[in-house]
């Protein structure tokens, strides 16, 4: 008899108690995992991969229960060891790097000891042996200077710095398998890059088997050698991760793939209709897919599909052969008209600086501040065309929202004109004409907090008709129901409070409060990037409808290039408030480059190569705000004196020292790339 | 670090003076004054207006405030109405010395056990042992002090007789003599407080031990030992350092009733004197006494949290 | 939930309340025990056997009897009566206090703390200021200023307990200031009472209403406590806290002279405290950050 695999999940089943009973999260999963294998576990939010990551090390969130089903370690089973035999294998046998480590890492410890603790608790290493072993440790995650931070505490790290301190912290006693629950989610794109990357290397340097569990299908496509992909708790298919998204087998899996959006190509994504599901009391009898499929027939709302397949995957699918067969995905990309360049702008910004106010008299009794020494936003020069969309590009920190609330009024500008035809968008939004505010909408990036919990939707919409127009309470019942219809959000929603709505129909209720009152602009803040994948198409495709209906012109904020790619007609890159490249959407993503661009680009694509080489520049203030960080500087130059602007092509204009002539090296690959959203 | 102690202490500071214009708001306000209050029915106009002048009472109520407030910056409170020869100063201090052995036994006494009932309930949380704890702490809590008092008296002053039910002794007696007079009064305070400061633990505990700090503790492998002793309970206390420095304000207030139940005589005796006398300089003085007491161990509290969390220790290095 | 939302989301909410109310095993008792003390209050003018104030000598410290169920105090007062009597001030009191107390404190914090800056620096430091002075103190100093009449001990008590509803709304509030709702709202020009009674209001309303039981719970307390020494309710009217201290020394002899006022105050107090507790859990406040 050959030994057990590593890893061993048989019909599996986790439930949570909820007031009506149990509703099931996890549902008869089966998957196995060899020493040194890589498994990748993909799927929405509520689909149960973070539970399911949970229970490989046995543990259940408080309120929930395994209903069935085991989990072997080397062929013991978890959930049966007594509990201080489980103790001995977490840690040891198994990993895990938590979702966030921000919260994961115990705030009152230094990170040292935390790595530490491991090391004594499992291998019975004294303090000092274990302590020099972390630091030896914090060193192979590449993190500065290791003797000194392993006397930090958790919160003195950047987001960045804390995931590799758990990511050393799992792989310090070098367990057999790690399992990573969203490792890389809420990290900037260049940070996730290199986060992945050295996980890569840690991992085929030791042969450690993983599992990966994220909803990022770059991620997946990066860290796995097989993928399962999850829909409302099962495994729906399981296959090898090239063939799977090569060639998808479930319609789930399909219009998953379909609906993510792609740096290669401009367009909107095709849309899976509907929303994930949620946990219910009572699974369906067929197909938890069948509401949002193409393929559903009566079989599959009678009956649960089987596993099936062939050659290595596992489908769980009535009809995955004709579905598998129907060609690869199609992304639908109707090119849009571009406004006439000549027209008049709605907004122009010209040399708009926001740097947050000086310390008061007040302030010096409170808690001290770090000294913000540079401006958020730093001499913006933008243009926005009518009804066309202008997305600004950039890290987190960059300014793009500082300069969103600027234009909304909520932030003064300190230097600069900002305009809107002819009002003056200097006013603070309290001293703006009434119609001027009307004009201009706020969308945001979260809509739980978007929208008062404890408003009915009818009153959330109805608010901004009350203050901007006089109308009766029967004309705003009457244009609410017609928006919601734009929103394809039917009559009876007027009454649900915000609990009660998914995060997509959310979002289409914060877009309808901002298109109720007919405004000429829209700022839109990070819009989709709440919201899971195969919602996200969905609410772009609105967004563009209601533009072409409504002749609103957007700015879009966002950090995911290939959403800017989708929507965007122009597109300007922000680094630290400084505007680095400007020009078409056509024309920013492809050559040739701002070296941050690149970068950005780069870190999208999930590709290899760390940008930010070498020890940071002496960053005097003066000269390339990107100084730091860029491959390419110029000793002394780059630190010294601020770059030009250069003029590549017409309404194209990069700010960098180099000549746009060696600016060109990092040329787009010629096909779509998995990358991450 | 320095920069935070006096940014803290000048608040602390501000804080007092706003209270010295409460209390002194609060009493000088009233339609009839002292001078009518002292002289009761031998008020005359005549008399009336020399008593005022004496005392004072004729300046308007700013100078008045401002020459109270700099004699009680110089520790000079005027002198008592009740017992015109004693300065009010003294009078107090007299006193200080039984409420301070109250308070410091009862508090001795009362944190170690509200951390103890209050941890073991944590730990034992939706056990038997977690609820009975919480119920006798919500009673204890619903019960007035003087019913906590009179019940102890009856128990043990009186059924079974091994402490004094009443104090006869005065202020000054030896310690030897006062302690037995303490045990009762300061059984009452512990239970009152601690039944506040369980709670407060057992809730700050159980928010803890659901973080996903403590998940991860676990899930790295420590023994369960270590994941409560090293990663839960450093981040439950800290919270309950200003939980137990608000309970002073309790323990203040506490200790005027439980005082004047077993007749003990130290401040709060004095204050419900003072305020059946209406003895207004006596009244002011214990206000801000009090006031200050509870804005000073506040601070402490403050301090000590901010200098504790790692996130104080860590700037100022 | 998306797909199952029900028609009718109040009627469904309030079903859910209710789901979730039965998880809070002392709300259901807590509600009953209030409402009869509310009724026995309003009642007991109406229905009391006999007259609370009438000596009768011979009856002095006599022990329940089927004529005086709770037994004769040592004026051979009838201790029923005085019992079933001796709460409505105190709850009156409690009620119309915490009341005031927790919409004056509730509004001024919620405003403040959606207008942050100066006014909110200088307002929550008077809050402190009032805080600072330990509730007895602060009641006995008031007292001692303006008499003793149920008008002053309300403002004692208003005084007293208002700055820490203030100081609850405001953490409260300051919960839901950063969130973008609010942030529309500023940007859509909304004055600042429009966007604390309309937006911010609305989601403190739960914390304050627990904050109303709690604090309604203290001033009965502190009623008692100011009658026990003195400064409360002058004899010989009836109150629990007035009969406790007039009977304790008597306690040995006659102790329902104590035991039953106290059995009343006390199913009072702990009632008010598990309804805060089951409103608090039925309307997810995080009871953490607890203020006087």
């Amino acid at each position: 008899m050959s030994a057990p695999p590593l890893l061993a999940i048989d019909n599996l089943s986790i439930g949570y108690a909820a007031a009506d009973g149990m509703r099931v999260v996890v549902h008869q999963v089966s998957l196995t995992l060899d020493r040194g294998e890589r498994l990748g576990i993909v799927g929405e939010s509520g689909c149960g991969k973070s539970t399911l990551a949970l229970a490989l090390l046995g543990f259940v969130r408080r309120g929930g229960q395994r209903l069935g089903g085991t989990v072997r370690l080397d062929g013991a089973d978890i959930f049966r060891l007594p509990p201080d035999a489980v103790q001995r294998l977490r840690g040891r046998r198994i990993a895990l790097v938590p979702q966030n480590a921000g919260q994961a890492l115990s705030p009152g410890m230094p990170v040292g000891d935390q790595i530490a603790e491991v090391l004594q608790t499992h291998l019975g290493w004294s303090r000092q042996v274990a302590r020099s072993h972390a630091s030896h440790w914090l060193a192979r995650v590449e993190l500065p200077d290791p003797p000194a931070l392993l006397r930090r505490f958790p919160h003195e790290l950047s987001g960045g710095q804390q995931q590799r301190v758990a990511i050393a912290m799992a792989l310090a006693a070098e367990p057999a398998l790690v399992v990573l629950d969203e490792p890389t989610t809420g990290l900037d794109a260049t940070t996730q890059q290199q986060v992945l990357a050295l996980l890569g290397e840690l991992v085929a340097a030791s042969g450690t088997a993983l599992v990966v569990v994220s909803h990022d299908l770059g991620v997946i496509a990066r860290c796995s050698d097989r993928m399962a992909v999850m829909y409302a708790g099962e495994v729906v298919e399981h296959g090898a991760t090239d063939a799977t998204l090569t060639v998808p087998r479930h319609p789930y899996t399909r219009g998953l793939l379909a609906s993510v959006p792609q740096l290669a190509s401009a367009g909107i994504p095709a849309t899976l209709p509907g929303m994930p599901p949620v946990p219910a009391r009572l699974r369906p009898a067929g197909c938890a897919f069948a509401p949002r499929c193409a393929w559903a027939d009566a079989q599959c709302r009678t009956t649960a599909p089987a596993p099936g397949g062939g050659g290595g995957t596992v489908v769980r699918c009535h009809h995955w052969r004709r579905a598998g067969a129907a060609g690869a995905a199609v992304v639908t990309a109707p090119p849009r008209p571009i406004a006439p360049s000549g027209a008049t702008p709605h907004l122009s910004l010209c040399g708009v600086t926001v740097s947050y106010a000086r310390p008061g008299v007040l302030d010096w009794f409170r808690a001290p501040r770090q000294p913000t020494a540079r401006p958020a936003v730093s001499d913006v020069t933008l243009a926005l065309a009518p009804g066309t969309t202008l997305a600004l590009v950039g890290e987190s920190g960059s300014g793009k929202s500082t300069l969103a609330r600027t234009i909304a009024g909520l932030e003064r500008a300190s230097a600069g004109t900002l305009h809107s035809l002819d009002d003056d968008l200097s006013l603070p939004v309290h001293r703006r004409p009434h119609e001027l505010r009307r004009r201009i909408q706020l969308i945001f990036q979260n809509p739980d907090a978007a929208l008062n919990p404890r408003h009915p939707v009818a009153t959330i919409l109805a608010r901004p008709l009350r203050v901007f127009h006089r109308l009766s309470a029967a004309d705003i019942r009457r244009r609410s129901v017609a928006l919601l219809e734009q929103m394809r959000l039917g009559e009876e929603y007027l009454g649900r409070l915000p609990g009660q709505l998914s995060g997509g129909e959310k979002q289409r209720v914060a877009i309808a409060r901002a298109f109720i009152v007919e405004p000429a602009i829209v700022l839109c803040d990070e819009v989709v990037s709440a919201l899971d994948v195969s919602v996200q198409a969905a609410v772009l495709q609105l967004l563009i409808e209601l533009q072409q209906r409504h002749r609103v012109s957007y700015l879009f904020i966002a950090h995911d290039l290939a959403v800017v790619r989708a929507i965007a007609d122009t597109v300007a890159v922000l680094y630290r408030g400084h505007v680095c490249e400007l020009g078409s959407a056509a024309q920013v993503f492809t050559p040739p480059f701002h070296p941050y661009t690149a970068s950005l680009l780069q870190a999208a694509r999930l590709a290899p190569g760390a940008p930010g080489a070498g020890p940071p520049a002496v960053d005097t203030g003066r000269g390339c705000p990107f100084v730091d960080r860029c491959p390419r500087r110029i000793e002394p130059l780059c630190g010294q004196q601020p770059p030009p602007w250069r003029t590549t092509a017409p309404g194209h204009r990069i700010r960098c020292h180099l000549p746009p002539e060696q600016l060109d090296q990092t040329g787009m690959p010629p096909h779509a790339d998995w990358r991450s959203t | 670090m320095l920069r935070l102690v006096i940014q803290r202490g000048l608040l602390a500071l501000a804080t007092l003076v706003l209270v010295s214009l409460v209390i002194f708001g609060a009493t000088e306000v009233l339609p009839g004054d002292v001078a009518s209050a002292i002289l009761g029915r031998e008020a005359t106009p005549a008399r009336l207006a020399a008593l005022r002048a004496e005392l004072g009472l004729d300046q308007p109520a700013p100078s008045r405030y401002f020459e109270w407030l700099g004699g009680a910056v110089r520790g000079d409170f005027g002198r008592s109405l009740a017992r015109p020869a004693a300065p009010v100063g003294p009078l107090i201090a007299e006193r200080m010395r039984v409420t301070g052995w109250l308070a410091l036994i009862a508090t001795l006494i009362g944190v170690p056990l509200a951390l103890g009932l209050g941890i073991s309930a944590g730990l034992l949380r939706d056990h038997p042992a977690d609820l009975a704890i919480s119920v006798v702490a919500l009673v204890a809590q619903s019960v007035p002090e003087f019913v906590i008092g009179a019940l102890l008296i009856l128990a043990f002053g009186i059924t079974w007789p091994i402490l004094p039910a009443v104090t006869v002794v005065s202020s000054d007696a030896p310690l030897a003599a006062l302690a037995p007079n303490l045990v009762l009064p300061a059984a009452t305070l512990v239970i009152v407080m601690t039944a506040y400061v369980l709670r407060m633990v057992r809730g700050s505990l159980i928010d803890v031990l659901d973080s996903e700090y403590i998940h991860m503790a676990t899930l790295k492998g420590l023994p369960h030992r270590r994941v409560i002793a090293a990663h839960a309970l450093p981040n439950a206390l800290l919270p309950t350092i200003n939980a137990v420095a608000l309970t002073v304000a309790w323990l203040i207030g506490g200790v005027v009733v439980v005082e004047t139940v077993f007749n003990l005589p130290g401040v709060g005796r004095l204050m419900v004197s003072a305020v059946e006398d209406r003895d207004l300089p006596l009244v002011q003085a214990l206000g801000l006494l009090g006031a200050a007491c509870y804005i000073g161990i506040n601070l402490l509290a403050d301090l000590a949290t901010l200098w504790l969390s790692p996130r104080l220790r860590a700037r100022q290095r | 939930m998306s797909a199952a939302a029900p028609r009718r989301p109040w009627a469904a909410t309030a079903w859910h309340a209710w789901r979730r109310a039965r998880r809070s095993p002392g709300m259901l008792p807590g509600m009953l025990v209030l409402a009869l003390h509310l009724m026995a209050a309003l009642a007991a003018p109406l229905i009391v056997p006999h007259s609370p104030t009438a000596i009768a000598p011979e009856r002095a410290l006599a022990g329940p009897s089927p004529a005086h169920p709770f037994g004769n105090d040592r004026f051979g007062r009838d201790l029923l009566s005085r019992v079933m009597l001796g709460g409505r001030i105190a709850i009156a009191i409690g009620l119309t206090g915490g009341a005031i107390a927790v919409l004056l404190g509730g509004l001024v914090g919620v405003l403040v703390g959606y207008l942050g800056g100066l006014t909110d620096e200088l307002v929550m430091r008077l809050v402190d200021a009032l805080i600072a002075i330990p509730g007895l103190l602060l009641l006995l100093v008031v007292v001692t200023g303006l008499g003793n009449g149920y008008g002053v001990i309300l403002l004692a008590m208003v005084l007293s307990y208002a700055p820490g509803a203030a100081r609850v709304a405001r953490a409260a509030a300051h919960e839901y200031v950063p969130r973008d709702f609010i942030t529309a709202a500023r940007a859509r020009g909304e004055h600042a009472l429009a966007v604390a009674g309309l937006e911010l209001w609305p989601n403190v309303v739960g914390v304050l209403l627990v904050e109303f039981a709690m604090r309604t719970s203290w001033i009965v307390l502190s009623v008692s406590g100011l009658s026990f020494l003195g400064f409360g309710v002058n004899p010989p009217t009836p109150d629990w806290g007035l009969m406790i201290a007039e009977n304790r020394s008597m306690l040995a002899l006659a102790p329902w002279g104590v035991v039953f006022p106290l059995a009343a105050m006390a199913t009072l107090v702990v009632a008010l405290n598990l309804v805060a507790d089951g409103l608090a859990q039925l309307l997810g406040v995080d009871r953490t950050t607890e203020a006087r």
